[in-house]
């Protein structure tokens, strides 16, 4: 059946039980699940009612026999320690070696640091992956076919509405923390591995029927305040390191010097002031990425000349907006996800620096989450097409190497999404006739922003009213499109088999995409 | 003007491409490695313009290796153009034929 971005989507996957049996709807557009009801489906948890001085154990081989983790299951984790995760590995080896076969990974993402789990997909040891991002050795085999059942690819948002429905009901939850005391009490701040917040791994906490502590730091009980509650752990395990600290944040994000991503950005704080939303007490979130951080360089100028300032921002955190808020030109941030040291040190020390939850963050089905009430998103993108689809998870080769993040979380709740991207990168079209997948469909997108010029979606006369008012230059998408095309020439279709290795759930869990196995370029 | 040994040109950069020609008797143009960042949207683009680019200079032997990181068109004839005259040992004699001279 074809969707509302102009899809295919097979009709055997929307009779499919890989939503737990509820089958899938198409994508039918923005806010379309708006006022519908659901269940939401909790975990089956152990009373602990006789005193007991300790959760802990000695080992992770031991958490995994006693957490009762069988053939068939499914295991979760949080990415807050990025490339630096020692804990999806470690965990993953002990289920291997305890000959445990059929599992599903359920993470809030995955990175390079888990190319080992490429192998355990070809042995066929894990045959589901649930997760935001995929890249690396485990993109390389999902898209060559070899997970037994189709990848599902969620943004941040959607996966708490999935594990809050029971779209994906989790067994055993490992959540990796810096600190734990011995009830499970877990916090992200005063270990050896600092990640700042916890925010992806809560709903796992509350909603797995077992979950389980890893900490190299054990410190005193209680420790809080928690970000996960001790009250939703079964065991504590203290092992030598949870992740390299030095990939886990980087130092401080650089600020580009490029001048290309300088003057996009520059044309990004231009439109946003030309909008009515720039007013006094706005909110705005941005990526880290080149550009997208800029921005905030080029926002300090505009806000001092019209004597306004940010009530609050929020998304993942660099240390530039941390910045803005100690200049007093920020009111708070709301932290989902910590980028740099710089970000971590100021939720650590300093003021109107919180910790939210990724439901608070993102879930399109709770009742209300910051992004319904967000101003301005800056974001990146991989590609645009002419219809303002944005594809942020399938390279131009076709394999699987990105992650929706909360991008399409925030592009649908914000009052205006703005995407900044080269127009070209390096053969590459970024602005294309049609995305190799869409992750954050065009309904949601409002302005496109280049090195050679803007266009607005037609369908925010509102926006486009704003620009025109104020002087500012924007072109029909297409035009962008064909400029890109002369410089590079027009892209070969890539071309696909039939298989499914990947369904694109939009956030409130319709098919938006799916990607296919790759054919192997014959030239 | 012919092939008298191996000519490169080109580095292993993103947006340039490295093309190597070996000189053969026989055995027309072969093309014994071809790898592209960009296989799937533009290889097929690519080969063809380095079989136009050595059709231009009148080669008819020699075998070609293609090592790209996203080229544009324009890239990878010059590279070709150069392989081909570094190949010819032009260097050796001094007479690369620079600006407009090549068609």
């Amino acid at each position: 059946m074809r969707n509302a971005v102009g899809r295919e989507i097979p009709d055997e996957l929307l009779k499919s039980d890989l939503r737990n049996g509820k089958g899938y709807e198409v994508y039918q557009g923005k806010g379309y699940r708006d006022g519908k009801y659901i269940k939401k489906q909790g975990p089956t948890t152990r009373i602990y009612q006789k005193p007991t001085e300790s959760k802990i154990l000695p080992s992770i081989r031991e958490a995994v026999i006693k957490s009762g983790l069988k053939d068939g299951m499914t295991v979760s984790f949080h990415h807050h320690f990025r490339d630096g995760d020692f804990i999806v590995n470690m965990v993953m080896k002990e289920i291997v070696d305890l000959g445990i076969k059929d599992i599903t990974i359920a993470a809030s993402s995955l990175g390079t640091a888990h190319d080992p789990i490429a192998e355990y997909i070809e042995q066929g040891i894990v045959t589901g992956i649930q997760t935001s991002g995929i890249r690396g050795k485990m993109g390389e085999v999902v898209s060559q076919g070899k997970l037994k059942t189709p990848a599902i690819l969620r943004s941040h948002g959607g996966r708490v509405r999935a594990v809050e429905e029971g779209d994906v009901h989790i067994d055993v939850a490992f959540i990796g923390a810096p600190t734990a005391d011995e009830y499970g009490n877990a916090r992200a701040l005063g270990g050896k591995s600092d990640c700042g917040v916890l925010s992806y791994a809560v709903v796992d906490s509350e909603y797995a029927d077992k979950v389980v502590v890893i900490t190299d730091t054990l410190v005193p009980y209680p420790n809080f305040p928690a970000s996960i509650h001790g009250i939703n752990v079964d065991y504590v395990v203290v092992v030598d390191a949870i992740g390299e600290p030095k990939k886990i944040a980087s130092a401080a994000a650089r600020m580009t010097q490029n001048p290309r991503d300088l003057m996009m950005a520059e044309n990004v704080a231009k439109i946003m002031t030309a909008t009515p939303w720039f007013k006094d007490g706005f909110s705005f979130q941005t990526g880290a990425g080149g550009p997208s951080l800029a921005v905030n360089r080029f926002l300090e100028p505009l806000m001092v000349e019209k004597g306004i300032k940010m009530a609050w921002a929020i998304g993942g955190i660099t240390g530039s907006i941390c910045e803005l808020k100690e200049k007093g030109l920020v009111g708070k941030i709301i932290d989902v996800q910590d980028f740099d040291t710089s970000a971590i040190n100021d939720i650590r020390n300093n003021k109107n620096h919180y910790e939210m939850t990724a439901s608070e963050y993102a879930n399109p089905a709770n009742k209300g989450a910051f992004v319904n009430k967000l101003d301005f998103v800056v974001l990146a993108a991989l590609e645009v097409d002419i219809d303002f689809n944005v594809n942020v998870i399938t390279g131009s080769n076709g394999v699987l190497r990105g992650a929706p993040g909360g991008h399409p979380d925030t592009a649908e709740g914000a009052k205006c999404c703005i995407i900044v991207t080269p127009l070209t990168r390096g053969r590459m079209a970024t602005i294309c006739e049609k995305v190799v997948t869409v992750t954050t469909p065009g309904d949601c997108v409002d302005v496109v922003v280049t090195d050679y010029g803007l266009a607005v979606n037609p369908k925010r006369q509102d926006i486009i009213e704003c620009l025109d008012k104020a002087g500012v230059k924007h072109v029909p998408i297409k035009e962008l499109q064909e400029k890109a095309y002369s410089m590079v020439g027009r892209p070969d279709d890539l071309q696909w088999e039939d298989k499914v290795v990947a369904i694109l759930e939009a956030r409130d869990g319709t098919i938006l995409d799916v990607v296919r196995k790759i054919k192997p370029c014959e030239i | 003007m012919e092939l008298k040994t191996v000519g490169t040109a080109g580095t292993l950069e993103s947006s340039d491409i490295m093309i190597t020609l070996e000189p053969a008797q026989s055995g027309g143009i072969e093309i014994v490695s071809f790898e592209s960042s960009v296989m799937n949207q533009y290889g097929r683009q690519i080969k063809a313009e380095v079989l136009a680019s050595l059709d231009r200079l009148g080669v008819k032997n020699a075998k070609v290796t293609v090592n790209d990181h996203g080229a544009l068109d324009c890239t990878v004839k010059a590279r070709v153009e150069c392989a081909y005259y570094r190949g010819c040992q032009c260097d050796v004699d001094g007479t690369y034929p620079w600006g407009g001279v090549i068609r």
